[in-house]
Order: structure tokens, then sequence, then C-alpha cells
């Protein structure tokens, strides 16, 4: 791969709502001071013991949190070199990290007075999170799902009813999760008097990547701490799946400063980086601004966002968050992908080795393990982030295994 | 064309002189297709147009309603290339068939990418060099501009800036520093035409009129004469879009969309002078 990094040293950046030259706030001007107002009720809430000690309650006593770091010992003596840890988010409430930075972002919109959230989702973790949180807090709530999404998780379609929210499918554009995104900012547009936009990834518009990843960093805070306790040390490296990047940057953020800690973002390579159908961003994209950021997009030379795919609904988005783009050009955090294939192999693998369905999204992050553990020394620590769980994914993985059986 | 001639300025200048108000319509380019965007824009200084924007299709028109989406859905199809637009305009301003040529203000509506990805130099310069008098970015606000406003000092170009009801105190800043025009958007939400407006524009453009560096018009949602007569007292110029381009989609050949859009824009027209 050609090297396209601008900066080759990690520093913090200094300009608000910038990470290098990333990040920003385009947006169209009606939207502008509700960004200006959601930053400054954030950094209230920020700095404000009771609104922190009413979310870490939350997270303790609704979501379940902390959430384990396993030690997986099946899976380690499998492969062969350094040991596994996972860090178990999918054992939180609704069964993905996805909660963290909803519960965070709820309770906000409460304090800033709002009655109504709306979102966006892709495989529709997000979206029930968000639905979860309406509840929760007896909040109007509405989530914007592309199409095609909506057929390949029709279960969570059903969950977010049942919870009580609507969903509105999306026709428009590629019928997936960019195309909810531009849906919901639409309806934000509307309506940004009552509503508030219950962003799910660490992208969009500054405060979004700030915020999102303030809330997720819970993550790596609790690696940090449970990984000394059982270790006595820190990790070697850490590895995460990363479409928007919101559970990389959770569990990343923590890390950034130590850096012994190799920090590796799997992205979705779908059919293949050589073929039209992936969703690798930092692989093959370039900078661009889109969704209010700037960082790295698939995009033509005119700057028209491409299709992408991945097995993976949660991955297949064409663009990162602002952060991991600085990241990755500092040098401080590396980017690689997995196939579709390579994927559903590992989702397999820790079924059987381990007892965990992960969700197909977490399985490019195990993916990316299988090739790296064995090359490390069993001295050596990885920790991986099992963002969410697999149940939502069972009939599409056998339905790609029928296929793929059918093919060979 | 230097800073001083801007046929945008020369235009307002004239229709404040004749104590009129503009007619601002926006067409997507390459819906249905080029040829017909070059006949349209013909077709709709003839009926009272004073100034034409053209839309530069785009993947994720985030600013745009159903009807815009639409039409840059259709253009895209058609292989719209930037180039390719450039090339139309310099043709609407050179061919040698005077029925064929015209000096209305033209301006680019496009989202930042696309300017970033061609290059801003050269995307400035082929604007200057093919006859763009402005340009009309949604997703840039006056926080984001720096780079592009450079651009557009360097070369004259006018980037017209935007204002929104939810805009409150930004619209002294914004407003103190508009060229061109001072795009003036009605109601919250994206493009798309309005029965009823719920902004309290006597408010709005009280603000507005008392900072503004150049003249104001108002757009998203108009649709009718009637609203045009409603809008007009409070502004310089009125802008119509969607109205159009939903004439365009609803026709049933090329013909048939020049022949009504000629039409509408009369009416259009005839409420404004009223």
């Amino acid at each position: 791969m050609k090297d396209k990094r601008t900066v080759l040293e990690y520093e913090p950046s200094q300009k608000r709502g910038r990470y290098g030259v990333f990040g920003g706030q385009y947006v169209p001007e009606t939207l502008m001071n509700a960004l200006r107002e959601l930053e400054e009720a954030y950094e209230a809430c920020k700095n404000d013991p009771g609104f922190q000690q009413e979310l870490s309650r939350l997270f303790a006593e609704y979501a379940g949190r902390p959430s384990l770091l396993y030690y997986a010992e099946r899976l380690t003596q499998k492969l062969g070199g350094a040991k596994i840890y996972l860090k178990r988010e999918d054992l939180n409430h609704t069964g993905s990290h996805k909660i963290n930075n909803v519960l965070g972002q709820a309770l906000l919109a409460v304090k800033m007075g709002k009655k109504r959230i709306i979102a966006e989702t892709g495989a529709g973790q997000h979206g029930v999170a968000t639905a979860t949180a309406a509840a929760l807090f007896g909040l109007e709530c509405k989530v914007f799902m592309g199409r095609e999404d909506t057929e390949r998780q029709a279960l969570n379609v059903f969950r977010m009813n049942l919870l009580g929210a609507a969903v509105q499918a999306v026709d428009s554009g590629t019928a997936t999760l960019k195309d909810a995104v531009n849906e919901a900012m639409r309806e934000w547009t509307a309506r940004v008097d009552d509503t508030f936009y219950v962003l799910g990834s660490v992208m969009g518009p500054h405060p979004y990547p700030m915020m999102v990843r303030d809330f997720q960093s819970i993550i790596g805070k609790e690696v940090k701490e449970q990984i000394r306790l059982q270790t006595g040390r820190l990790p070697d490296c850490l590895i995460a799946c990363v479409g928007g990047g919101s559970n990389a940057m959770g569990l990343f953020h923590p890390f950034i400063e130590d850096p012994e800690v190799r920090m590796i973002g799997v992205e979705a390579a779908g059919k293949g980086v050589d073929t039209p159908e992936h969703a690798a961003t930092i692989t093959k994209g370039s900078v661009g601004v889109f969704h209010g950021m700037k960082s790295y997009f698939l995009q033509d030379d005119e700057g028209q966002i491409m299709p992408v795919y991945s097995i993976s609904a949660g991955l297949d988005y064409p663009g990162i968050g602002p952060e991991h783009a600085w990241l990755y050009d500092t040098g401080r955090a590396e980017y690689a992908c997995a196939t579709d294939q390579e994927a559903v192999e590992a989702f397999q693998l820790l079924a059987v080795t381990e007892g965990i369905i992960p969700a197909i999204e977490s399985a490019h992050a195990v993916a990316h393990a299988v090739k790296l553990a064995p090359e490390m020394s069993s001295g050596q620590i990885i920790v991986i982030n099992l963002s969410g769980r697999g149940d939502k994914d069972v009939a599409q993985i056998a339905q790609y295994m029928e296929v793929a059986s059918h093919e060979r | 064309m230097n800073a001083k001639t801007n046929r945008i300025d020369q235009k307002f200048q004239q229709k404040l002189a004749q104590g009129k108000k503009a007619l601002i319509t926006f067409i997507t380019a390459g819906d249905p297709d080029l040829e017909t965007t070059r006949r349209l824009v013909m077709a709709m200084e003839e009926a009272g147009a004073d100034l034409v924007e053209l839309g530069v299709p785009y993947s994720d028109p985030i600013a745009e309603g159903p009807v815009i989406q639409a039409a840059n859905t259709r253009a895209l199809k058609n292989d719209v290339r930037i180039d390719r637009l450039f090339e139309l305009v310099s043709d609407l301003r050179t061919n040698p068939n005077p029925s064929l040529k015209t000096e209305i203000p033209l301006l680019f509506l496009l989202y930042v990418n696309c300017i970033l990805q061609y290059g801003k130099a050269k995307f400035f310069d082929k604007c200057v060099e093919k006859g763009i008098d402005g340009l009309i970015i949604p997703d840039l606000p006056y926080e984001e501009s720096e780079e592009i406003a450079e651009e557009a000092v360097r070369t004259g170009i006018r980037l017209i800036r935007l204002v929104a009801p939810s805009s409150n105190a930004r619209i002294e800043t914004i407003a103190g520093e508009a060229e061109g025009f001072l795009y003036c958007v009605s109601s919250l939400g994206v493009t798309g035409t309005r029965s009823s407006f719920s902004t309290d524009f006597r408010d709005f453009f009280g603000r507005i009129n008392r900072f503004k560096s150049a003249p104001c018009a108002v757009g998203f949602g108009i649709s009718s004469p009637e609203q045009v007569r409603e809008l007009k007292e409070y502004c310089d110029g009125i802008i119509v879009g969607s109205a159009v381009v939903q004439r365009i989609a609803e026709a049933e050949s090329p013909d048939q969309a020049v022949v009504s859009i000629g039409k509408f824009v009369k009416s259009l027209r005839e409420a404004l002078d009223q």
C-alpha cells in the first residue's frame, strides 16, 4: 500500500474540533447553532460531577459495566502465539458497546430539555441501543435505517419497534448506513428546535467525534485497569474493528500516551480490497469532506462518495472518524483489513474454541488476531475488543455459508 | 472579469436602480440531460429570470429534499462530470449564435468535497475562464470557509453566504461578510416546497437588513406566485428551485419541460413585478 500519510509523528491536536487537518463542522448553516449549543451543554456536563455520577450509575446498574476482560485460553492455544484477551462488550445490555455512547447522549438530551431523539443505524445495534435509552428516559424516538439493512437485520427492526421506536426505512442513494446518516441529518435540519440527534459513532461534525469518544473511552479505561490486575502490565497490542470507529476509539484512546501499546483498527475488506466491493476506507480511500467532517473517504476523483460493501452492515460505511484519520496519519495507530471470508471463519473459530458467538463486525477484529497472534511470542498480550454479540448475524452467516459451500 | 465587474453585482445594481427585485431560479445540471439544461437556462432568462443557479449533481446532497435528490440521481446516471458542466457554461458564454449566448449571472450550487477533489485553485480558475460568477456551497458554514474564501477573493468569484432562521446572533457576522448576495434560508429543513412558513420574517429580515453587506435573496420552499408576493417585500430577490425541478421531472419530454418552465418562470416574474 502506498503511504499517503502527511504527518509522521503523533501529537495531540490543539485546535477546537480538529485532529490535525481532520474533523471540523461541515454542515448546513441551519445546524450550526445547534452544534454550538450541544458543545456547550456537553462541556458543562463533562465537568459536572452530578452528571458523571448519574452516568456511572447507569453504566453499573443498567448496562452491566464494567464488562469482563476474559483470557481466551483455548483460542490462544489454537493460534499458538500471543495471549489473547477479549473485552466483552457483547455482554453489555443490548448486546454491544453502542449502549455506552447512547446512555451518555440520552442523558445529555434530557439535561438539554429535549423530548425527542433520532438516530441512524447500520446493523441496528446503535438503533436498538437508542430505542432502549428512549424507553428508559421516556423520550420519543425515530431511527433511520437503510432499506437494505432493514431487510438483512429484520430482527433488530422488530426489537426497535418493541421498544417503542419508529423505524424509517431509507430508500435514497445506496439504501445503507451512509444514506441513513444523510436522512437523519436532513430530519435534524427540519426539527433542530425539539430534536436531539444521537449520532452513533466517532464521526460527523464536532462535537460528536469528541463526545462519542469520551463516552466510549470507558472501554479502554476498564481494559487498562483489568489487564494490570490480571497480568501486572499493559497489553502489547489492541485490536478492534472500524466502520465509523467508535468501539476502536473507545478502546484506543486511554492508551494513546502509552507508546509501547500497538493499536490496530481492522476495516472491512468485503470481497477483497482489489475488488470494488469493500469498505476499507483508510486502506483505499483519500482525504475529503463528507457527513460534516474532513477525513478519509472512499470517493471518486470528483468527490462523489462511492458505494461500499461488507457482509457486516455495521462496517458498511464509506468514511472513518476524523481522530482515526489523525491516528493513522501520525502513525500512532495502524489500520488493516479483513475480508468477509476471513471474518466468517473467525466468527466460527471463536464459537467453537470459546463458546462465544461474536458480532460479524467484531469477527473482523478476531480475524486480524488470527493472522497476528502466531507471529508474536507467548509472553505477549493482545486485547481484542469484542464489540458486540452475534445473535443478530446467525441467519445471515448461515446463508453465507450455504452459498459459499455451493460455490466450492 | 475581475472583482469589480462581477455579473451578479451588476445584475443586482441594475435591479435596484430599476426599483425591482431579482428572480433567481435553480435547476440541477444534466437533468434530464445537458442539452436540455442549456435550453432551460435560455428559456428561464427569456421568461424573466435574472440569475440562474446550476446544481452540480452529487451522490449525497444532504441539504436537499426528495425532489432535488431525485434530480441529482437522474443527472448522475447521465455521467455529468464537472468538466462537462464547465464546457456547457463556456458554450453559453461564447456561442457564435447570439440567440444561444447569454450574459445572465450563473452560479454553481455544489458540495465542498467536489471543489476540494477537483483542486481548489484549478476549480476557481476554471470558473473565471468558463464564465461562472458565484458559488453556493450548502455544507460550508462560515467557520469552515476560510480556505475557499481565499480563492474567491483571489479570483473575484462570489462565495454566496447563507443565513437561516436558526442563525440568530450569527446573522451579524455572516451578513456582514456577504458578497454577491446573501442567501436567506426561509425556514428550517431541507429544500422542497412548503405550503406555509412559520418563520417570523419581519424579525428575521429585520436583523439581516441591519447587517447585510450585499443584497439579500430568500429561498427554500418557495413554489408559487402567491408565495412570491408574500415574501418579496422583505428582500431583494427570490430563489425558486424544487418547484422548477419538479416541473422538469413531470414533463413528458425535454421540449415540454422547456415550455412548462418558461410559463412557470413568467408567472413568478409577473408576481415579483406586480
